[in-house]
C-alpha cells in the first residue's frame, strides 16, 4: 500500500508531531508496508462480529464516591517543567 | 558458600538459606550488588542501580528475618524494568521524554515487593516505552544478550531477561504487551510470565496499550517465577481493570505429575514461514517430552492466526497514539527549550523527546484512529479480535494448554533487524495472539541451538488458569531436566 509524503505530513500534524523533510519517506514506507500486511484483514468476513476493544469481560467497576488519598499540590509540581504559584505553566496562549 | 556463588541461587533456594540463618540478606545483596558490577559493562541491562535503597532494604530484611516476621521474598534482590513507578526513583521508561522523571508514587506491584521484603537493586533497560523486540530501541544503550554479547536480548523487556541470566539480581519484574516478557525470556534462557490481563495491577505501570499491558515476572525456574506472580498479583481498586478474583498461591499448584493433561499443538504456529530449524527441533522434542511424562499432545486449530499479526499492529499502536498524547511537556517530563508558543511547544517537545520507532507507531495509530480510516483499520482489528478470543475459547474446550515454540528464531545479532520493521514485529507472531485473548503464558527455556543459544517453549492456558500453566511448566521442567545451564566461561561466545 502507498502512503505519501503529504499523508504523512498529515498524521504527524494529528499527533503533534514534526517529521524532518529528510525522515518524510522513510515513514511513508514503513507505514506503508505495514497498512499492506494489514490490508489481509479485509478478507475476513466479520459481519455481524462485535469489535472486542477489551481482552477480558469487566462491568462498570463502581466505587464510592470518597475523598481517598492524593497527591499533595507540592509533590504533584515536583516534575514540571516549569511552575509557578502552584500551578503548570505554559507558554502564552493567547497573543 | 562462597559470596561469587550467592547471585548464582534461586529465589527458593535463597529462601531456605535466608530462613536457615545459614546467609544473610546483606551478604547476598553485596554479592549481586558486585555481580552488577563486573557485567555491567558488557551486558548494558540497567539503567538505575539503586545500591543505597538496596542495602538499606537488605538491612530491614535481616532484621525481619531475625525476629521471624519476614515477608515472602525477605532479602530477595529483585530489579524492575523502567517502566514501572518507584517513588523517589527516576523512572525513564528508555525515553528522553522521561529521562529526569521521578515518581511520587509506588507502583501497586512496588508497594506489594516493598512489604514481601523484597531487595530492590535497580531498574532496567527496555525498548522505549516498551516498543520494540530487541532493546535497541533504548534510547540510553543497547542491552546485550549474556549467552552472545553481539546478540540482542529481545525486548521489550531485555533488561530483565539479561539481568536474571547474567545472575544480575535473582528475579526481574517486566511488562508484556505482545510478548515482551516472554520473547525475551526465551532469547536468554530464563522464565518469564504474562500473566491474565487483569490479574496484575497495572496502577504505576506506565501505559502503552492498556487493554494489552500486564506486568510480570522473569526469573531463574519456574518455581521462582510462581513464587514472584503470588506476590504481585491481586485485585487494586486503584486500577478499575484488575480482577476482583482469589489469587491462589501458585507456588503450592506446581507438581510433574501431569498426566492425562492435554496440550494443543496448533497446526497454524508449525506451519508458519520463517521458523528456525533448530526452534522447530527443539519443540518437537519438548512435545515428546510432555508425551513420555504422561500427558497427551494432540492438533488444534487456530484459524485466526494470519490476521493476529496485523491486527495487533493496528491496535496496539492506536491505544498507543491516545496513550502517548500525554506527554506534552507541560505536567512532567521533557520540555523543549527551543519552542515560542505553545503549540510550537507540542510539537518540539514530542518530536525532540520521542525516538523514531515510537514516533513511528504513533503515526500508525493515529492513522488507524483517524477519519475515514476508523471503519477499515481499527474497528475492523477490533472485530479480527473477537474472532481470534473465539479461537483460543474453542481451542481450550480440546486442550488445557497450548503449546508453541516462543519466539521463531533465537536471538538475532544487533542491528539485523533495526532497519526493517516487519521483520522486527514478526519476532512476536507466536506470542502477541495471547494479549489479544487476555490469556496467560509462560516461556520455559527448552533446549539451545548448534550455537548454544536458548530456546524458549511457550504454554497459554485460558483466562484465570495460571495455576495449570505453571503446573504444566513446572512439570515440563522436571522432565526435560535443561535448568540450571548458564551463561558462563564454557561458552566460548557469552561472558
Amino acid at each position: 500500500m502507498k502512503i505519501s509524503r503529504e499523508q504523512v505530513q498529515h498524521v504527524a500534524e494529528l499527533a503533534r508531531l514534526d517529521i524532518r523533510e529528510t525522515d518524510l519517506d522513510r515513514f511513508a514506507r514503513d507505514l506503508g508496508d505495514i497498512l499492506e500486511h494489514a490490508e489481509s484483514l479485509g478478507r475476513v468476513d466479520t459481519t455481524d462480529v462485535f469489535p472486542t476493544s477489551h481482552a477480558v469481560e469487566i462491568c462498570n467497576a463502581f466505587r464510592e464516591d470518597a475523598v481517598a488519598g492524593h497527591l499533595e499540590r507540592k509533590d504533584a509540581l515536583e516534575n514540571a517543567p516549569e511552575s509557578e504559584q502552584g500551578s503548570f505553566t505554559v507558554p502564552r496562549v493567547i497573543e | 558458600m562462597k559470596q561469587s556463588d550467592l547471585c548464582g541461587l534461586s529465589i527458593h533456594g535463597a529462601q531456605n538459606l535466608l530462613c536457615g540463618r545459614e546467609i544473610s540478606a546483606a551478604e547476598l545483596t553485596e554479592a549481586v550488588l558486585e555481580q552488577i558490577r563486573a557485567k555491567e559493562d558488557d551486558i548494558g541491562a540497567f539503567i538505575t542501580v539503586t545500591e543505597e535503597i538496596a542495602r538499606r532494604q537488605a538491612q530491614q530484611a535481616d532484621e525481619a528475618l531475625k525476629s521471624g516476621k519476614a515477608g515472602p521474598l525477605a532479602g530477595i534482590p529483585i530489579a524492575v524494568k523502567d517502566l514501572i513507578c518507584t517513588k523517589g526513583v527516576t523512572t525513564t521508561c528508555a525515553s528522553r521524554m522521561l529521562a529526569d522523571f521521578v515518581p511520587p508514587y509506588d507502583a501497586t506491584v512496588m508497594e506489594k515487593l516493598n512489604s514481601s521484603g523484597a531487595v530492590m537493586v535497580g531498574k532496567l533497560n527496555m525498548d522505549e516505552f516498551a516498543m520494540g523486540s530487541s532493546t535497541e530501541n533504548s534510547a540510553f544503550k543497547p542491552t546485550r544478550n549474556p549467552w552472545d554479547i553481539s546478540r540482542i536480548p529481545g525486548g521489550s523487556s531485555g533488561g530483565s531477561a539479561a539481568a536474571v541470566a547474567a545472575d544480575m539480581c535473582l528475579g526481574a519484574l517486566g511488562s508484556d504487551t505482545g510478548g515482551s516478557i516472554r520473547q525475551p525470556a526465551s532469547h536468554c534462557g530464563v522464565v518469564g510470565v504474562k500473566p491474565t490481563y487483569g490479574r496484575v495491577s497495572r496502577f504505576g505501570l506506565v501505559a502503552f496499550a492498556s487493554s494489552l499491558d500486564q506486568i510480570g515476572p522473569l526469573a531463574g525456574d519456574v518455581e521462582d517465577a510462581a513464587i514472584m506472580l503470588s506476590v504481585i498479583a491481586g485485585h487494586d481498586p486503584r486500577d478499575s481493570t484488575s480482577a476482583d478474583r482469589p489469587v491462589q498461591d501458585y507456588h503450592s499448584c506446581l507438581s510433574d505429575d501431569i498426566t492425562g493433561m492435554t496440550f494443543g499443538i496448533p497446526a497454524e504456529y508449525i506451519g508458519a514461514e520463517g521458523m528456525d530449524p533448530g526452534v522447530r527441533g527443539a519443540f518437537e522434542r519438548a512435545a515428546e517430552t510432555l508425551t513420555a511424562a504422561g500427558a497427551k499432545c494432540v492438533e488444534i486449530s487456530l484459524p485466526h492466526t494470519d490476521q493476529a499479526l496485523a491486527a495487533y499492529y493496528l491496535i496496539a499502536p492506536a491505544e498507543a497514539s491516545s496513550n502517548l498524547a500525554r506527554y506534552d511537556g507541560v505536567k512532567y517530563g521533557f520540555r523543549s527549550r527551543e519552542a515560542g508558543g505553545l503549540k510550537e511547544m507540542y510539537n518540539r517537545t514530542r518530536s525532540e523527546g520521542f525516538g523514531p520507532e515510537v514516533k513511528r507507531r504513533i503515526l500508525l495509530g493515529t492513522y488507524a484512529l483517524s477519519a475515514g480510516y476508523y471503519d477499515a483499520y481499527y474497528k475492523k482489528a477490533s472485530q479480527i479480535r473477537t474472532l481470534i478470543q473465539r479461537d483460543f475459547a474453542a481451542a481450550f474446550e480440546k486442550c488445557d494448554i497450548v503449546l508453541s515454540p516462543t519466539a521463531p528464531t533465537p536471538a538475532f545479532e544487533i542491528g539485523e533487524k533495526i532497519d526493517d520493521p516487519m521483520q522486527m514485529y514478526l519476532s512476536d507472531i507466536f506470542t502477541l495472539s495471547a494479549n489479544l485473548a487476555g490469556i496467560p503464558g509462560i516461556s520455559v527455556p527448552c533446549g539451545f541451538t548448534q550455537n548454544n543459544l536458548p530456546i524458549g517453549l511457550q504454554m497459554m492456558a485460558s483466562h484465570y488458569a495460571e495455576d495449570t500453566l505453571f503446573k504444566a511448566a513446572y512439570a515440563y521442567e522436571q522432565a526435560a531436566g535443561i535448568k540450571g545451564r548458564k551463561p558462563g566461561p564454557g561458552n566460548s561466545q557469552g561472558l
